[in-house]
């Protein structure tokens, strides 16, 4: 359904200025209040992000996906599932410590695994949780992680185990980590969705995880999906970061991502709009 | 010490003050989260009971975080005044929640008091009061406060105009801007949260916002929000800067992880007075707070983090802003699980920073992972606008594309307003009367496709 202007509603005639930005401006007005469809587009956006939020992750799909990419690559794998100490999501909103913890099965199982079948020399482990966006997960994890090891088939790193976690937190790569004995660890996790953006991926990246570790000892690359960073930009930026841990023996703000210096900024031609001069 | 109760068969006890105050907040996640707050909902109430027989005095005695291990529990003691205490200094907590609910306490009487009511004092009587009472004393405490106008007079509600954008983009917040004048939003402040903490990168969002005050002449301030020595920097540095930004916490160690104490903000109260650049008054600092901050710093000392937020004022009050905010909803679901709890929080806060007489605004927020929506944050902002709130956040259409979060609308504020007939700072009404955005009667003054005459040019320039 469209709304009509007429003398009901009032249109904004500064809604062309949104080729400046993504905001909500120029929306109108009923009386004093948010038109019709200006109020159910954000109803929508909001129930998006919801979803991303709420919704499980599709823990079998993302596995044969994972599987897939791996294969392609050549690589074994195997693709593990894990569970974090939080039961649910309620609880997993509200407590994030049980979030940054491995179930007491899921750190027994993972230390069995190790002893019963020790991977192959590997550098890197893989570790996929849902996060707070299962959408971002569903949608990108797979591909991103296609991207990462095309790039990497041109270097001596190797891609160990990849594990799959439910409801996960960054922090809970740091044990799983430490006990596959990787020397550095990748994980792709949900980020808290925004309206407009409601699968957002971010990638953690640390050098030699162990439990204990701090946000300070990580590196961020964030917002990846179609309309953010593009996967190829990701790993452009997570291949420098690999590269130069490999060499240095470190991650997190010692390790600075100096990836993308020289990138052109984004800041538009067209300066302080308001300032303009009539007849400019 | 500790406070025991018996009701019927049961009986509680609480082994010390601040303990008696945790167990006596209602239910919030970030008190669970800490492990303070009450086990069931007896002894939540048998908390409050207990608590509203501790006489105000014992506030004054029985510190929440000792005075030799704390700046602010100093800054508390040091700066109490005794004379302003001294017509409520013979009350509980349960008679000062009376007392102010009385005819007594008339907007001058509560005024005269404020300096005499310590953070702790405020939390814990906020903690037997409902939503109702929140409102009522709120509504009737009056903190006014001025730079380039008059913000908390009777019968006002200003706005903050926060035309935030990921990359800081000129024109992007120039469109956002423009957005929010027309529809009569900024008296507050025009104030960006920056992409970036680059100084050069905030000089020149500084310099943007100055020109397009300058330009319009627009009787407002501006501000950039970051941190406290970028802008002591920036002053060095000959910026324009009206409203020096700091975010603030309740205890030394939490403004420690903020890399800040109260040396350094009475360094940058120093720098904004002597630029001077107020026309009505010099009230240059703008603070914001929010539950949850100290625990997120791990440096609560086991106090519930109402109490920890009340303890941020008496920060805030000691360099006479013009602002404050408490970002209600930002921090998530692990602090403030959902609508109710958010709601609670945000008149509580007003409440407590009111009382103690301090210009309380709030962002009435959420993030995408709480159990909130729209519906909540109306709830709150016809709550918080009935309570005589100074001001609130104004963004377009509610979406903070660079905070990725959700807060008032220029359209909401404009709804508060007509539901209860608020009026912005009188220097920007009269200045959206003149220009055009605004009738004599305070409604939109443009229709349809059209818009006020000197903003035109922003259009057609474009095109």
């Amino acid at each position: 359904m469209a709304d009509k202007p007429d003398t009901i509603l009032v249109e904004n005639p500064w809604q062309t200025l949104r080729e400046y930005t993504d905001a909500r401006i120029g929306l109108g007005r009923a009386g004093i209040s948010l038109p019709t469809r200006a109020h159910l587009e954000f109803q929508l956006a909001h129930a998006r992000a919801r979803d991303a939020v709420h919704l499980p992750l599709g823990f079998v799909q993302l596995q044969q996906d994972l599987e897939q990419v791996l294969a392609q690559a050549g690589l074994p794998g195997p693709v593990l599932k894990l569970a974090s100490q939080a039961d649910g999501r309620p609880q997993y909103l509200q407590r994030p410590d049980y979030g940054r913890q491995l179930s007491s099965s899921s750190q027994e199982a993972l230390t069995q695994w190790m002893a019963d079948s020790p991977p192959a020399a590997f550098d890197i482990a893989v570790v996929v949780a849902d996060g707070l966006s299962s959408l971002a997960v569903q949608r990108h994890a797979a591909p991103m992680l296609d991207c990462l090891l095309t790039s990497l088939a041109d270097t001596s790193l190797k891609v160990g185990p990849v594990v799959m976690v439910e409801q996960g937190r960054v922090a809970i790569g740091d044990p799983i980590g430490e006990t596959l004995k990787a020397r550095m660890l990748v994980m792709l996790i949900g980020e808290r969705p925004g309206l407009s953006s409601p699968d957002s991926l971010g990638i953690y990246f640390t050098w030699e995880p162990a439990s204990g570790k701090h946000d300070a000892n990580r590196n961020c690359i964030s917002n990846v999906r179609h309309e953010g960073l593009r996967y190829e930009e990701a790993t452009h930026k997570l291949m420098y970061l690999l590269l130069e841990a490999d060499r240095r023996a470190l991650s997190g703000v010692a390790l600075k991502d100096e990836s993308d210096n020289g990138q052109p900024s984004l800041a538009s031609k067209s300066g302080n709009l308001l300032l303009k001069t009539p007849n400019t | 010490m500790s406070y025991q109760i018996s009701l019927g068969q049961k009986s509680w006890q609480f082994n010390d003050l601040k303990s008696l105050l945790a167990k006596a907040s209602p239910l919030r996640s970030g008190d669970c989260l800490a492990g303070v707050a009450a086990l069931d909902e007896q002894e939540r109430v048998a908390a409050q009971l207990a608590l509203a027989d501790v006489p105000l005095k014992t506030f004054l005695n029985e510190l929440v975080i000792p005075y030799e291990a704390d700046e602010i529990s100093r800054l508390i003691i040091d700066r109490h005044d005794a004379l302003a205490f001294a017509p409520i200094a013979h009350l509980t907590v349960g008679d000062f929640r009376n007392w102010l609910l009385s005819e007594q306490a008339s907007t001058a009487m509560l005024a005269r008091i404020a300096p005499g009511v310590t953070p702790e004092m405020a939390a814990a009587v906020s903690k037997i009061m409902r939503l109702q009472d929140l409102v009522l004393v709120a509504s009737k405490c009056q903190v006014v406060t001025r730079f380039r106008n008059t913000i908390g007079l009777p019968g006002r509600m200003s706005t903050r105009l926060q035309p935030n954008h990921p990359t800081d983009d000129p024109a992007g917040v120039a469109a956002s801007v423009l957005d929010g004048l027309l529809y009569g939003s900024g008296d507050a402040v025009i104030g960006i949260n920056p992409a970036s903490d680059n100084t050069e990168a905030v000089i020149t969002l500084m310099k943007m916002l100055d020109d397009v005050i300058q330009h319009y002449d627009i009787p407002t301030q501006s501000c950039v929000l970051t941190h406290v020595t970028t802008h002591i920097e920036a002053i060095n540095r000959g910026a324009p800067v009206d409203l020096i930004f700091q975010s603030i916490a309740g205890t030394e160690k939490a403004n420690d992880s903020f890399g800040i104490n109260l040396a350094l903000l009475k360094e940058a109260y120093a720098a904004g007075q002597t630029l001077g650049r107020g026309s009505v008054g010099q009230n240059c600092m703008y603070f914001e707070t929010g539950q949850g901050s100290a625990l997120s710093a791990d440096a609560n000392f086991g106090l519930d983090q109402q109490t920890c937020e009340t303890r941020a004022y008496a920060v805030a009050r000691e360099f006479k802003p013009l602002l404050v905010n408490t970002v209600v909803g930002f921090i998530g679901p692990e602090y403030l699980y959902n609508g109710k709890q958010i709601i609670r929080a945000g008149l509580e806060d007003h409440f407590c920073g009111k009382l103690m007489g301090v210009p309380m605004g709030c962002d009435i927020c959420y993030t995408n992972h709480a159990e909130a929506d729209q519906d909540d944050m109306d709830a709150l902002l016809t709550l918080f606008a009935a309570a005589g709130g100074s001001f609130i956040m104004g963004i377009p259409g509610s979406d903070d594309i660079m905070l990725n979060y959700q807060t008032t609308s220029f359209h909401d504020a404009l709804y508060a307003r007509e539901l209860l007939g608020l009026k912005p700072a009188p220097e920007f009404e009269a200045w959206l009367q003149t220009i055009g955005i605004f009738d004599q009667q305070n409604h939109l003054a443009y229709g349809n496709q059209s818009l006020p005459a000197p903003f035109e040019h922003v259009i057609r320039g474009g095109h």
